[in-house]
């Protein structure tokens, strides 16, 4: 494993015949992007599911301004990032040509693709080839059919008109033509204030057969808004790709631009954005433990998680301006620096929060009705995490055990020994058991770090690199890992941004783990999950 | 003072003091989770709220989604109103039967579970077809925890019943130790409370009584959760008539109607503070388990039943 380049992807390739060439336009070395034929799009994602790699994402980029060649029109790409536990990250991008861009579909190899192929539909107008699910994502009946949004044929100044007739057509929802069998519609307007989805069971009884998720109600168009913004703009948006991540997303964010730039941020830096990114995933942490045993009714934890929450993020708020820690970053490096009476404090407070967390913990473990609720219930199997490629927590439970901090070692975790929490039998109780030691590990990281914090300056100036430059980055947020792709166009504003929450995977999880579970636990299960609708709608 | 004066004194404290004992079960709760809670006015001030508010119907709403929240109310008043909490011979008290008693809230529960399912909503038939399941196997545990009592008593006359308990001297009869368990299961369930169903949540699909009322509003709505909090307020008082009813007053008169109302508010708070400390330190059961916690009160009734042939009839 080499940090200067990565050719490890490129040679097994090449030994099967698929030509691949290096970008020289894309930055990390590390983790390259190579150029395939279209034709070996399919037979290349093959390859790499069998030398054990995973899905990170595909999406797609049209040639920004600046790559136009007079006369021609725009060259139309299709990305594909995928990430081995030892080999790291690698990028594929191939050209789709012609009027009609078609590309082969490879959702038979990685199952978790055939989500975000069909938002390239959506949103590109690529006629993916051979796909299992040839209905629309994004694209809901609203949108008028010839609406690509991502395309910059698209107008985004004026409001879309809906089409009468594509209103009157309904979603093509998973039939279910049984007798004894009926339908439950969930949402997207839910009894209590919780984001907008849909989800369409199928259920016997009390048992459900099958859980079918429509998605996209909270679309905002984030990576068309973020288009032609420069990076100090953008991250602000990246920054509310989803609320409860923002130290995550703005940190892959910036971390693209910074690989894209080719710029270092100061050690310092690093470390406050470790600190920040621990500190999220605790306050989360503890936030959904609470919800989880609030959905069973046991409202004690809920009040004492929603406490130590409070705490943090009233601390947030001294220390780093903003109580969920949005805008504590900016490109190159942190917003805040943190003196040593505000070290101490924060260090003082991940103790005792992390030992009042333990005490919750015992009353959690030895309520018997509580337990009797977790154990058991909705159950992802070892071979379905690894197939749908689970990521964070609930990869965790389900023995699939991605984490960029140690897959990646981005400084500042390539100075610390990262252990991970490693459950296997994959339910609500072993989610939970996997977030209580993620808040534990989380406490022992950001002491580590904040004893050891370097001195020095916390932001390193951003100079934006030239048209065409793109950043790759891939940051282990609470929820798991984020991976972001920054393309800069011309006059220093960025051309595209894609970004992949974690969610946009683990809702293929939820969908089998609620499968032979009683319609009432769904409730339990989901919030086990507790994926975001706004980062997987963008 | 009259009789009749004290029996509608006594239906119109009933209904008034039931979202205070809905609010006391809330605050109590609160506080055992060290939190603050929204005070013991809170009900009353949600249904105040909800009586100003517009009735929103769906297009597709029948008379009988209109109907229900008066039938429901008045049958659960009725039927609250037929239960001594004050004085025991009240000009009411020969109607004051516990299976009709059971059959008005039978009638209740028979318009709340058609309303649920006249929308045509998948929560509504959902929470219809859980209460009509639950309701199937706790009536008869209800009625056999009764019917323990009425052996000794010869009578399903709850005053009756009253009468019997406070004329015979204070013994351990196993039977009633039986009967007392069962009630107070069946209670926690007939009243929709943790670990059978959730009273506060927000999640639609774990509702069960809250489910079919999800497309109410407005007075509906008001009438709907008014009628719950007397059905709670209801149940503990029959469980106080039934197995710890000294203090009730046996003359109508003024002294003895204060003393009575004291007891009764008294054993009251007792009662809810068990009940607050049963909710905060449960979780909700699994739904597939209720039948077995409700075929448990069944089977404890029936054991009392049982011990009372055994040990406790004269032959």
């Amino acid at each position: 494993m080499s940090l200067l380049s990565n050719t490890w992807f490129a040679e097994r390739l090449g030994d099967h015949g698929i030509h691949s060439e290096y970008l020289e336009d894309h930055h990390p070395a590390h983790m390259p992007c190579l150029e395939i034929r279209r034709l070996d799009w399919a037979h290349a994602a093959e390859e790499a599911k069998r030398l054990g790699m995973r899905l990170v994402a595909i999406w797609a980029a049209e040639a920004g301004k600046h790559d136009v060649k007079a006369g021609k029109r725009r060259a139309l790409y299709t990305y594909m990032a995928l990430a081995h536990p030892e080999h790291r990250h690698a990028l594929l991008r191939t050209e789709l040509r012609g009027d009609n861009p078609q590309i082969h579909s490879i959702s038979q190899h990685y199952i978790a693709a055939y989500r975000m192929e069909r938002t390239m539909q959506d949103m590109f107008d690529i006629d993916v080839m051979d796909t299992p699910d040839n209905r629309p994502w994004l694209k809901h009946e609203h949108w008028p059919e010839s609406a690509y949004g991502l395309l910059h044929t698209f107008d985004s100044k004026t409001p879309l008109q809906s089409d009468p007739e594509r209103l009157d057509v309904d979603y093509d929802y998973v039939p279910c033509d049984s007798e004894c069998a009926y339908e439950i519609s969930v949402g997207p307007v839910h009894a209590g204030i919780i984001e907008p989805g849909h989800f369409r069971f199928h259920a016997v009884g009390e048992k459900i057969l099958n859980m079918e998720e429509r998605l996209g109600y909270v679309h905002k168009g984030i990576e068309r808004a973020m288009k032609g913004r420069t990076a100090s703009d953008g991250l602000k948006l990246a920054a509310r790709v989803s609320g409860d991540a923002t130290v995550g997303h703005a940190w892959s964010f910036a971390q693209a631009c910074e690989y894209a730039a080719d710029i270092n941020i100061p050690a310092r830096a690093s470390y406050i954005r470790g600190v920040l990114c621990e500190r999220e995933r605790i306050a989360n942490h503890i936030g959904d433990i609470g919800a989880i045993c609030n959905d069973a009714a046991f409202a004690f934890m809920h009040g004492q998680c929603a406490r130590l929450r409070e705490d943090m993020a009233r601390l947030h708020k001294e220390a780093f301006g903003h109580r969920l820690l949005m805008d504590s970053l900016v490109i190159g490096g942190v917003a805040h620096d943190i003196d040593d009476a505000t070290c101490q404090k924060i260090m003082q407070q991940t103790l005792d929060i992390a030992e009042e967390v333990e005490r919750l913990r015992d009353i959690y473990a030895d309520t018997a009705s509580i337990q009797q609720r977790v154990i058991g219930a909705g159950i992802v199997s070892i071979e379905d995490a690894k197939d749908i490629g689970l990521l964070g927590f609930v990869g965790r439970a389900s023995g699939h055990y991605p984490d960029e901090r140690i897959e990646e070692a981005y400084a500042p975790y390539d100075a610390l020994n990262i252990t991970i929490p490693t459950g296997k039998l994959g339910g609500v109780s072993t989610r939970v058991w996997v977030r209580f030691e993620e808040i534990a590990n989380a406490s022992r990281i950001i002491i580590q770090l904040l004893e050891q914090l370097p001195k020095g300056n916390i932001q390193t100036p951003w100079t934006a690199p030239e048209a065409g430059m793109s950043g790759f980055a891939s940051i282990e947020s609470w929820r798991g890992e984020i991976a972001a792709w920054v393309r800069f166009g011309v006059d220093e504003k960025i051309d595209r941004y894609f970004v992949r929450d974690p969610s946009a995977i683990n809702w293929l999880g939820l969908e089998l783990a609620v499968r032979t579970v009683p319609v009432p636990d769904f409730p339990l299960v989901n919030k086990s999950f507790n994926c975001s609708y706004a980062g997987n709608d963008l | 003072m009259s009789s009749i004066f004290i029996q509608i004194l006594q239906a119109i404290l009933m209904v008034l003091l039931a979202p205070l004992a809905a609010g006391f079960v809330a605050t109590v709760k609160a506080r055992l989770q060290n939190r603050r809670g929204a005070g013991v006015l809170q009900p009353w001030r949600n249904i105040r709220k909800l009586f100003t508010k517009e009735v929103v119907l769906a297009d597709h709403a029948s008379w009988i989604f209109r109907f229900a929240p008066y039938v429901v109310f008045t049958a659960t008043v009725m039927a609250a109103s037929v239960v001594p909490s004050l004085l025991l011979d009240t000009p009411l008290s020969l109607t004051a039967d516990v299976i009709a008693l059971v059959a008005l809230l039978g009638l209740a529960r028979f318009f709340l579970a058609l309303a649920g399912m006249d929308i045509g909503t998948a929560f509504g038939g959902m929470g219809a077809s859980r209460e009509m399941t639950f309701s199937a196997l706790a009536e008869p545990a209800m009625l056999m925890s009764v019917f323990v009592l009425s052996l000794s008593a010869q009578s399903t006359n709850l005053t009756t019943m009253i009468h019997h308990i406070l004329s015979t001297p204070l013994l351990i009869q196993p039977s009633i130790a039986f009967a007392l368990v069962a009630m107070l299961m069946i209670a926690v369930a007939e009243t929709g409370r943790i670990p059978i169903d959730n009273p506060t949540t927000h999640l639609e699909l774990t509702m069960i009584h809250e489910a079919m009322l999800l497309e109410y509003s407005g007075r509906h709505l008001a009438l709907m959760e008014w009628a719950s909090m007397v059905k709670l307020l209801l149940f503990a008082t029959l469980i106080i008539d039934l197995f710890i009813p000294w203090g009730l007053s046996l003359e109508a008169d003024a002294l003895g109607i204060i003393l009575a109302l004291i007891f009764w508010i008294l054993k009251l708070a007792l009662l809810f503070i068990v009940l607050a400390t049963l909710e905060t330190s449960l979780a909700k059961l699994r739904m597939f388990e209720v039948p077995q916690y409700l075929g448990t009160a069944f089977v404890l009734a029936f054991l009392g039943m049982m011990i009372h042939y055994m040990l406790e009839v004269q032959l």
